[in-house]
Order: C-alpha cells, then structure tokens, then sequence
C-alpha cells in the first residue's frame, strides 16, 4: 500500500520540493498552504504521515500538532516539523509538542525519505 | 535542392537575389514567403525601410534588401518577393528580386566574409559560401533590421 | 513553445510574493501597526525567502535573510522596541534582501561590501546579538564530526550492546512506533529481543490506557554507540533508555573511554553520513505549475507570452471582422438585414472577447507603488532630504505594459519629486512646514482612463526663472508672455533637462520630455500644475486599454491616417480670410478672437509630394499638453471609427509624430498620429523630433 504523506508548508517553493520528492520516491503526496487548511486535509485524507512547517499564518505547526493529538481519529499519526535549525531548544519544543520527529531544512532528498521510513516503516 | 543528406553540421539556408547579388539566411529565420502587396510609407523612414505592410492584420516593416546593402533600389517588378523573416520577437519583410534555392551546408564551408569597403557589409554579413554560380554572402538578420526603439532619423 | 516552470523559477515568483508582502507589511508597521498578524506577517515573509532560498543552496541571500530574520524575530518577541531608527533599517534591510533575490535570480553576484553595510545596520539594533548561523549542513560539516570523533574513540568495538528500553505513554503519543524502532536495531547487526515482563502493567488497574511495555535486547553490532543512540534520536526524553556494551575481555589500552550517554552529541541528529547536498535536484516540475486551483484566491499563473499571443490574435480578429463589414458594404451587401445582424453580431462578439482579454492583463499598480515607496527611501538618503510617499488607490487596475513602462517615467518624478521639488528640512521648518516632506502617488479610474497623480508639498516651480531660460534658448520669443500654465508646459519640451543638478542622483540627464514620450507612447498625456510654496503636481491619464481607440480617419498628402478622438477639439474649414501667413511657411488661424498656430502636417511628417495636397484643407485643433492650442492641416476628414491600435515597437521602432499603426477595413495600414508631437515639433523646428541633450541647471526652487 503506498504511502499517503501530508505535506503542510506555507511556501508553495517548499510544497513543490517536498511533492517531487515524496512522488520520486513512490508516495502519494498532498500539500496544504497553512494550518488550518491542513487539517481540513488531515481530515479529509487520512494520511500515514504529516510533514508540517512552524511558521505559517491561520495556524502554525505547533497548532497543527495539537489539533491532530487533541483529536479524535489518526491521532497517533507520525508528526514531522520542517524546522529551519537543529538547535536543541527548537528539537525539544517539537518534541514537547507531540512531534514524531524533525527535518532540518534545506533537506536533501535522502534525509527526508529516510526520517519517513524511520517513522513509518515504509519501504516506499 | 539540397544536394545531400542533412547531416547534423549542416546548416540551411534560403537563398535569394537582391540588387544582382545572391544572399543567405539562416532558414530558421524565415516565416514564409509572399508576393509584394502595397506598403504604407513611414514618415522619416531611411531609404531601404519602404514601409508597412499588412500580413494577415500583424503591421510589417519592409526592407529593400538592395537599397540596405547601399545597392541600387529595387526596382519593381511582378517577380519580386517579400521573404517574411524573424529575429526574437521581431517580424520583418525583406524585399528581394527573387528567392532561388534552400542550401545544405556543411559549417566548415562557410568562410570569413573577404575584406570589403562597405561599412555596412562588415557588419550584416557574417560569412560567405561558395557556390556554382559563385558566391552567396550569409546575412545576419539583426544587424539588418532597424534597432528596436531608437528613433529613425 | 512555452517552457515548463521549473521549481526554481517557482520559488522566483514566490519570492515577489513574499517581497510585496514584506513591503506592505513594513509599511503599516512604519504607519503604527503592531498588532501581532503584521509583524508576524513580515516575520514569516523573511522566513519563506530564506527557507526557499536554503533549498537552491543561494548562501548569500540565506545568510542575510538570517540575520534580517533574527532581528525581526527580537521584534516579534517584544525584545527589540521598533523606534523610527530600527523601523528605516527595517526598510531598507527589505529593500537589499529584493536586491540579492533579483541578483540570486540573474545568477549574478552583489558586491559583498554592500550587504556587509547593511548587516552592520542589522547588527546595531539593540538586543539582537549575531548568533552563529547552523545550517546543519554547512561545508565543514561539524554535526558529522562527532560520529567520527566516536569511532575513533572506541576503535575496540565491544562486540555488541545490551539495551533497555522501556518506552513512556508519550513516546506512544508522539506517533512513535517501538516495532519501527527495534527493526531499526535488527538493521544494524543481529539482534536478541526479550520483553521485559517486569514491567507489565495491571490489566485491571487505571493505567489501562498505557501499554507499559519494555524490552531488553542483546544487539551484537560493529556500529558505535552513537549510531546506536541515533536511532532513539526522537525519543529522547520519552522512554528509559540503558545502552551498555557488552563485557568483553580484553579491553584495549584506550585512554579515551567509550562514548558513555551523557556524551550523546546534541547534535547527533545532523546530516546524515553521507552528507549529500542540501540542493535538491533542480528538475522540472513534471506536473508543472500552472494550476493551483486550491485556496482563498483561486488564481492561475500564465505566461504572458501566451496572453500576448492572445491579444494579438484578438486584434487581429477585429481586424478581419472590419475587413468583413467593409467588403460587404463594398458589395451592397449590408441592406441584407440577416448578414448586417450576423456581421454586427460578430463584431461585438469580437469586442467582448478582446475586453475579457486585455481584463486578464489588468494588475494592480501597488507593487509599482511600493517600488517607488523606495525609490523616495533612497532619494531622500542620497539628498539628504527626509521624505515620506503617502499612495492612494494602489489597487487601481491597469494593463501590465502600462504598469511596466510607467516605471521608468515615474521613477524620474520621484527622484525629481524629492532632489528637486522638496526643500530641504531646515529650510521647510523655515517656511513652517513639517521637516519631512510628503509626496502623495495615486491612481484612480475616471471615464474610461486611468489618472496617475504625483504630488509633492515642496516649494513648487520657479515659474520667472524656467521662463528665463526659455527664452534664453530661444525656446519662446522673447516678449511672448505666457501663463502660469504654458510656462509649467515649458518643462516638457526637449531642451529642458534636470542634468546639471547637483545631488547624487541625476547625471542621467533624463529630462521631462523622455517621461512625456514614454506616457505618450501609452496613448497618455501628462500635465503640471504648481503654486509656489505649497508644492507641484503632475497628472497622466492613459487609456483605460492598449487596444483600440476611437479616431478620426483623415487623407494627409494622398495618405491614410487616422487622429485619436480624445486629442481634436473641433474640426474646422477655414474661410479664406482666416488663415494668416507668418513667414515663409507657417501660418495662423484667426478663431474667436484668438490666434492659433497651424502645422501643416504632411510636411512636419516628410510628405512633400506638392500634388497630392487639396486645396482647401481642413483644419482639426488640438490641444496640446497645458492647454496650449495649435491646428493640423489635414487635406481631408472622412469618418470616425474604432481602430485596433497595432505598435509599432515590436517589429521596428519609433516614428516621429507617429504613435501606432492600424489595419484599416480595405486591408490599408493606416498610421496613427502623436498630435502632441507634431505639435511640439512645430515648438522646435529646427530638428526633427529628435531629443536635444542640455545642461539647464534645474527649474524649481531648489535649495542647493
């Protein structure tokens, strides 16, 4: 079964990247523009894995993570945050927040396939 | 008609006759060929541009190839042909006598243009190429036209 | 042939996106606003170009986006108060982060002295310090260093590792999967797992919800510990981890002791080993971009060349339509009422066509707005004169050419605006005015044009002086005397020039008669008006569409041409007595009181051929710019209709006194006349309408 990846990121530069990347390597990919928007999409999709950023207007990451942990259906989904950094503080405040895990950017395209797999189990 | 296979150096080239002289250009240039029809004079317009010309609504400008290379003007005839050519986004009409073969040339064939008086020839002509009838010189087709934007005058 | 948009080219146009919004948000941020939306909004703005720009690996904008980014962070924050001093940093920290996208985009490359002037600016707002920059991947590298440093420190692997893991209910809630983790251990070596019954939860008891499952596993690997903890990287902090090697005898003499836990580097969970490079594979966006139908404002990028392509073709089809109607009458074919109904039909199809398309076209004009907002920020710096731009209407729509070709033209009036119309702020206060100047930019829709004002509070035109200098150039007879109005007028015309000016921001010697030329080559006029003291103002009105005009077809010398509607006045057949000969070859039309001057315009365009003239021509009076009057001698008037205006830019150039071409009914190419500058030629008639450079010294009341 293929994997379903939400992908989450106010930047449509970021959104094309992460799809290319995602359907290059044989998973379905869906994106949203901005929190709120990407959990009418959760809701929608059911996806086996959420990539989301931090900074994005309507409702940021953190938002977004709480909402999908709060909620009722797909709540133990694997959480990833597009995190501009891999400063301590910011991995620690992911993970506090209900993140799965993180993804520094500028990502390469290996580093985000293999965190999923890591997450996921997939084989892709 | 071209006399060889297209190989991948060969150039081509449409072939014509402007002032008793056979030019060339590079037939990626040329958009179509058509008989004269009347042109709208342009008002302090060097010698050589006749005109505008109406090509299926688009406004032309027509060049007297002859008259641009400092020949003779081209004097009218039934014979004569506009060779509709493009630079870039820049459509334009060259006035010719006549149009006379497509050339296939290998690259290696096209020599250096050989030392010419004319300041104008220096810098539209590119090159030349042996032919049977002898020589045809190679045009480059920005240097002929009118500069985008500068004022004629 | 359009090519697909590659997503580099995507994160170009984003990245205008993101500049505009920067911009505006800037600007309510300089108007007062603080409310957490805008800063944030700027905040975010920055963020989206660096994040972007990290990816295509663009290292010099990403670091000045940095360092912009952080001292926007202290503000967001409430660390950095925003003083006007921070606020203009702010501004101009925008301004050279679009610099080094525009340079990024070109592939070019900014002097780095430039950007180091503008970080220092960044590093002098209070409360930011410079913090080292990690990307996590830079070219040294440093998270990798670590692993290595590891392996090197324990070169006697033990053989293996015992680990406990006994996972807490939140490794669950983050999403986290044990399996996941301990098939990761398999991965690395063979692998015993024993689960941990100790742990085993009371069925019964409260707890139900949480598994309360552990493991101890035996791992027999070569891999160092620190390959080991990666893999429980996200779980720090969310489960008991106990990694022990194996007792295995004998230890070599190692002065360096393994790597115990505490010494898990933090910055383990770096680039991964084998650290390939952070730009990913620049190819084409197989789906392309053209579509995001998605989101509150369903818009659709397309390349402008296919909306020219488009339009064109639209043109054209009115064109044929015209032909058609014209053969028909040819053929005394229009009584038939069916075919007049269809052709007619066709024609305002073809009309609502063309509109809907040159619609597409239509932008607003606040992106041009904010580029002149700095525009004036770098004026004021360079002449040291403090100004503000207020903009009014920025969501007027207008066609993209005409935004595009305004932006010159009005560059030069802001410059202008600001070096010359503007005092400077002591003398301001001087005259009891504020210290910081005000020029007011606006746009607005009035009956089918579109009106662009450029106002200024200064000290408005130096009226006698600009007078002087005309007629020292004998621009104007001496004893004439002229109003206010044409006296402003006298701006325009070639031979006054701004290129003598003293500040540091002419030297181009661009005059007012280059702008005019350019709003005239729009199908636009521009005028003046100014009151000493309280500043001047200038208006251009262009048409609402580049398409079609409505003009008046006209015989010139045996030629077709057509005058644009909006420029004639009335159109008149002199009486014998009214016309007036002045010299050789000008004469004067005698009209209610008042003498205009006529040109005749067969020769101001080179037709001399003398047989194709009537003898009684008429005379169609225009009005120039600033009201000034003059009469063009035409040899006949025919009809009024709409034309398809047709430029001739594209395929050849300028023609003096010509603006466009038309393709009239009977296939005929008709030119369409500049009345203004056949009137203005008549001004200077010495050359043809040629631009004279010259070194006026500037015409307001400039404070040198």
């Amino acid at each position: 079964m293929t994997i379903k990846v939400l992908a989450i990121d106010d930047s449509r530069t970021i959104r094309s990247l992460v799809q290319k990347v995602m359907e290059d390597a044989g998973f379905d990919c869906v994106c949203a523009e901005d929190g709120v928007d990407g959990i009418a999409r959760f809701a929608e999709v059911t996806p086996d894995v959420v990539i989301t950023d931090i900074n994005m207007p309507k409702m940021d990451g953190y938002g977004v993570i709480s909402t999908i942990r709060g909620g009722e259906v797909n709540q133990s989904v694997p959480i990833l945050v597009l995190t501009t950094e891999s400063a301590d503080h910011l991995k620690a405040r992911a993970r506090a927040a209900g993140a799965t895990g993180w993804i520094v950017k500028p990502f390469d395209d290996e580093t985000i396939i293999s965190v999923i797999r890591r997450v996921t189990g997939a084989r892709g | 008609m071209a006399n060889t296979d297209l190989a991948e150096t060969d150039l081509e080239f449409v072939t014509f006759f402007a002032g008793g002289q056979s030019f060339s250009i590079d037939i990626g240039q040329v958009r179509e060929i058509r008989r004269w029809s009347p042109v709208t004079p342009l008002p302090h317009a060097p010698d050589e541009v006749l005109g505008v010309m109406n090509l299926r609504g688009s406004v032309i400008p027509i060049y007297d190839l002859a008259a641009r290379f400092g020949l003779d003007r081209t004097p009218e005839s039934p014979r004569n042909v506009v060779v509709i050519a493009m630079h870039g986004s820049q459509t334009v009409g060259l006035l010719v006598e006549a149009v006379s073969e497509i050339l296939s040339v290998g690259r290696e064939r096209i020599q250096e243009t050989p030392d010419v008086r004319s300041d104008t020839a220096r810098q539209t002509i590119t090159g030349v190429i042996t032919v049977d009838e002898g020589m045809t010189r190679v045009i480059d087709l920005a240097a002929v036209v009118q500069p985008r934007g500068k004022a004629a005058a | 042939m359009a090519p697909q948009s590659s997503i580099r080219d995507t994160f170009f146009e984003e990245c205008e996106d993101l500049l505009e919004a920067l911009s505006e948000g800037l600007a309510a941020m300089a108007g007062g606003a603080r409310d957490t939306e805008t800063v944030n909004a700027v905040f975010r703005a920055v963020h989206s170009v660096k994040g972007g720009a990290g990816a295509f690996a663009l290292t010099e904008l990403v670091a000045f986006a940095h360092r912009f980014e952080t001292v926007l962070d202290a503000i967001r924050s409430g660390t950095l108060d925003v003083t006007s001093e921070v606020m203009h940093t702010m501004q101009r920290s925008a301004d050279h982060l679009a610099d080094l996208v525009e340079a990024a985009r070109n592939e070019d490359v900014l002097a780095p002295d430039v950007s180091e002037a503008f970080l220092a600016n960044l590093d002098l707002c209070p409360g930011t310090e410079p913090e080292p920059f990690d990307t996590g991947d830079t070219p040294f590298d440093f998270a990798a260093i670590p692993l290595d440093f590891g392996d090197d420190a324990a070169p006697a692997a033990p053989g293996g590792y015992v680990i406990r893991f006994r996972p807490k209910p939140r490794l669950y809630q983050n999403g986290h999967d044990p399996s996941l983790l301990i098939e990761a251990l398999h991965a690395l070596g063979s692998c015993e797992v024993v689960l941990d019954l100790s742990v085993l939860p009371d069925w019964e008891g409260p707890d139900a919800m949480s598994p309360g499952l552990g493991w101890t596993l035996r791992l027999s690997t070569q891999e160092s510990e620190t390959v080991l903890r990666e893999i429980f990287d996200f779980v720090e902090g969310l489960c008991e981890l106990d990694i022990s090697p194996f007792d295995v005898a004998p230890e070599p003499e190692d002065p360096l002791p393994l790597v115990a836990a505490p010494l898990v580097p933090a910055t383990g969970f770096g680039a991964p080993p084998p650290a390939a490079s952070a730009a990913p594979k620049q190819d084409p966006a197989p789906g392309g971009d053209a579509a995001e139908g998605r989101g509150p404002k369903p818009t659709l990028r397309v390349d402008l060349d296919r909306v020219d392509r488009l339009i064109n073709s639209v043109g054209e089809l009115i064109i044929n339509q015209a032909m058609i109607a014209q053969r028909l009458q040819d053929m005394a074919l229009a009584s038939d009422e069916d075919v007049s109904l269809h052709v007619e039909d066709y024609r305002l199809l073809a009309r609502d066509i063309q509109e809907a398309v040159m619609a597409i076209r239509a932008q607003p004009v606040k992106p041009l707005f904010q580029r002149m907002s700095r525009i004036l920020r770098e004026a004021a710096e360079a002449t040291g004169k403090s100004a503000r731009l207020l903009t009014f209407g920025e969501n007027t729509e207008v066609d993209k050419t005409v935004i595009e070709r305004l932006a010159d033209p009005l560059t030069h009036m802001i410059r202008n605006a600001v070096d010359h119309g503007l005092e400077g702020p002591d003398a301001r206060r001087a005259a009891g005015k504020d210290g910081t100047g005000t020029i007011r930019l606006g746009a607005a829709h009035r009956s089918g044009s579109v009106i662009i004002t450029i106002r200024d509070d200064g000290a408005g035109l130096n009226r006698p002086r600009i007078l002087d200098i005309a007629r020292r150039k004998g621009l104007v007879a001496p004893e004439t005397d002229l109003a206010d109005a044409e006296i402003d007028g006298l701006l325009f015309l070639p031979g006054f020039s701004t290129a003598s000016s003293v500040s540091n921001l002419s030297g181009r010697g661009v005059g007012l008669d280059v702008v005019r030329n350019a709003v005239a080559a729009l199908g636009g006029r521009i005028s003046i008006a100014s009151v000493p003291g309280q500043g001047t103002e200038f208006t251009i009105s262009l048409p609402l569409t580049l398409a079609v005009m409505d003009g008046m077809v006209v015989s010139v010398a045996g030629h077709t041409m057509v005058v644009p509607i909006t420029s004639i006045l009335e159109t008149i057949r002199p009486a014998p007595g009214d016309l007036h000969r002045v010299g050789t070859d000008d004469s004067l039309l005698s009209i209610r009181g008042r003498f205009i001057p006529t040109v005749d315009v067969a020769r101001s365009l080179g037709f001399t051929d003398p047989s194709a003239r009537a003898e009684f021509p008429l005379l169609l009076l225009v009005e120039g710019e600033n009201q000034s009057q003059c009469a063009l001698v035409v040899d006949a008037v025919h009809d009024q209709r709409q034309v398809v205006i047709k430029g001739l830019d594209s395929n050849y150039g300028q023609v003096p006194g010509v603006s466009a071409a038309t393709v009239l009914g009977d296939g005929q190419i008709a030119l369409i006349l500049d009345p203004d500058a056949i009137a203005a030629h008549r001004a200077s008639p010495a050359a043809p309408v040629a631009q004279r450079p010259s070194s006026l010294p500037d015409l307001h009341h400039g404070q040198h």
